[in-house]
């Protein structure tokens, strides 16, 4: 058993026109995803042209929040944290962070949920995940 | 059409400093440029085609061409696919060459991160707002040790491998380097010491990692018949393959790389399997980058180069694949963090025979090259060379 890490404010995003939606969504809790139209096909990041299928239009919809550890990596920064890649119940893996959680006990294939966390500057809210509820590993700690 | 037997290197120089304080970049470039055209025999007025990438300071080869002194050109190319770009670059040159577009082309790389203080591998960088991946991985705190260490945790997961395992590339790194006079860690490290080093990015300790230094290298590749008429052993590039790998929409699967592809497009241009090389040069920003080229190049079998690399297998003279005999990136050195070029310049002096004689393949006939640059945890560039000495 280790220690909670520490707070850290990430950095903020510069969007762009094609993510301003995106970042809109965030403020009010959503993580958006990609979605063809035509094929249903997810895609993270989300981008206004779909990185899979020639046809079909890009819609930008809400992700469930559920995901599983696909891998992570503990930072030993000043600041310490916990950068990893989330599979999306959806299906994309999405880089983000684990927050809120003792490094220690983390474990490839554990349920996680979406968190915004804000950012430096005016606080633009950065989708992160922390251990889900029902994870079993929770039982250990 | 194939590149093979079309093309061959007839110089190669790698420049001694590791810290370069009182140099500016386009000077290493310079120094390095007339360096391996000596080495060749020739002169900057025998170059008619020139390749540099993203280290080469201001507009690449408009830039270089100006400050060396390069007034015959009629091919350039600065491709920039990281620290994979210098070993692409050999493949595009032996195409220009096969094609008429130039007769010697010369590729160039030097840096100097570790004068200017850089902290390369643990410092996020916040890079260009228009560039797409920006502002979905800087706010996460992506650095290239992280990036890299997402790739071993999976690997790790997946197929049961262990930091001891990945200990034993760095060990073999270090028994190389200790015999190159230049190299910045020539002291013996063994398991322990890795695995007792202090964690960077967990699984990745410090020992891990490549190390920071300035520096450069630098290539001339020309016709076969320039080549046969010069002093040197001739080394031809026999196979090139290139590929680039990124996140696929969200899709990604860190437990392979693009050297999959560039190594299996290599292998069958030249004709040959991974059974035939004698020597190879294999990428080192990190022991777990190691790993998973050798896996994907088709040295062992996936989720096996855990039990390839221990026991010394990677150690010349003791082991079945000498791996960079210089000591690589992990000991040696990582000009402008960069390690394509010196990956091409240890195999062509194990091909000529001159590699330090206790790290010297007998009788190496038929390296490889391989080189990744950007980032195995997000997206790459892969390319691969087989050359062979005639």
């Amino acid at each position: 058993m280790g220690e909670k890490l520490p707070h850290r404010t990430p950095p903020a995003p510069t969007p762009d026109p094609s993510t301003r939606a995106f970042w809109d969504a965030a403020r009010e809790g959503k993580l958006l995803i990609g979605r063809n139209t035509k094929t249903g096909k997810a895609h993270y990041p989300p981008r206004p042209v779909c990185p899979f299928d020639d046809e079909g239009e890009v819609e930008y919809v809400a992700a469930s929040g559920r995901g599983s550890l696909y891998t992570y990596s503990h930072m030993h920064a000043k600041t310490p944290y916990v950068i990893a890649y989330v599979e999306l119940e959806e299906g994309p893996r999405i880089m983000t962070n684990i927050v809120d959680c003792d490094p220690t006990t983390l474990r490839v294939g554990q349920k996680v949920r979406l968190v915004f966390v804000p950012s430096e500057g005016e606080g633009q809210p950065i989708p992160m995940f922390t251990p889900a509820e029902e994870n079993p590993g929770h039982a250990h700690a | 059409m194939s590149i093979r037997g079309k093309a061959c290197i007839a110089g190669a120089y790698e420049h001694p400093t590791r810290k370069a304080e009182n140099k500016s970049t386009a000077q290493l470039h310079a120094e390095v440029a007339l360096g391996a055209l000596r080495d060749a025999g020739l002169t900057r007025a025998d170059v008619d085609g020139y390749f540099c990438a993203g280290d080469a300071p201001g507009m690449g080869p408009l830039s270089m061409a100006d400050y060396i002194g390069l007034d015959r050109l009629r091919h350039v190319d600065s491709t920039d696919v990281g620290g994979s770009s210098y070993l692409l670059h050999v493949g595009h040159a032996a195409e220009a060459i096969a094609l008429g577009k130039c007769n010697v082309a010369l590729i160039t790389l030097a840096g100097r991160p570790r004068s200017e203080g850089m902290a390369t591998g643990t410092a996020p960088r916040a890079g260009n707002p228009a560039q797409p991946d920006v502002q979905f991985e800087y706010p996460y705190g992506a650095a290239v040790a992280n990036m890299y260490a997402l790739c071993a945790r999976r690997h790790m997961h997946e197929f049961g491998t262990t930091s001891e395992q990945l200990a034993w590339i760095k060990v073999a790194a270090s028994h190389h380097a200790q015999h190159n006079e230049h190299a910045m860690l020539r002291k013996v490290v063994t398991v322990e010491d890795v695995v007792n080093s202090p964690m960077v990015a967990d699984p990745l300790h410090r020992l891990d990692c490549c190390v920071i230094s300035d520096g450069g290298g630098a290539l001339v590749v020309t016709r076969p018949e320039i080549a046969r008429s010069l002093k040197r052993p001739v080394v031809s590039v026999r196979g090139a393959g290139e590929a680039v790998k990124h996140q696929m929409g969200g899709q990604l699967d860190l437990t392979y790389t693009g050297a999959r592809f560039s190594g299996a497009r290599a292998f069958e241009e030249a004709g040959v399997t991974p059974a035939d090389i004698k020597y190879a040069s294999i990428y080192d920003s990190f022991t777990i980058t190691v790993l998973l080229q050798l896996e994907d190049l088709g040295f062992c079998e996936k989720g096996q180069g855990g039990r390839f690399v221990a026991d010394g297998n990677l150690i010349s003279g003791v082991g079945k694949l000498p791996f960079n005999t210089d000591g690589g990136g992990l000991c040696n050195n990582h000009p402008a963090n960069r390690g394509g070029i010196t990956k091409v310049i240890e195999a062509v002096r194990q091909l000529r025979g001159e590699a330090h004689p206790a790290v010297q393949v007998p009788n190496c006939n038929l390296a490889l090259a391989h080189g990744t640059g950007g980032s195995l945890g997000t997206r790459h560039g892969s390319a691969t060379l087989v050359l062979e000495r005639e």
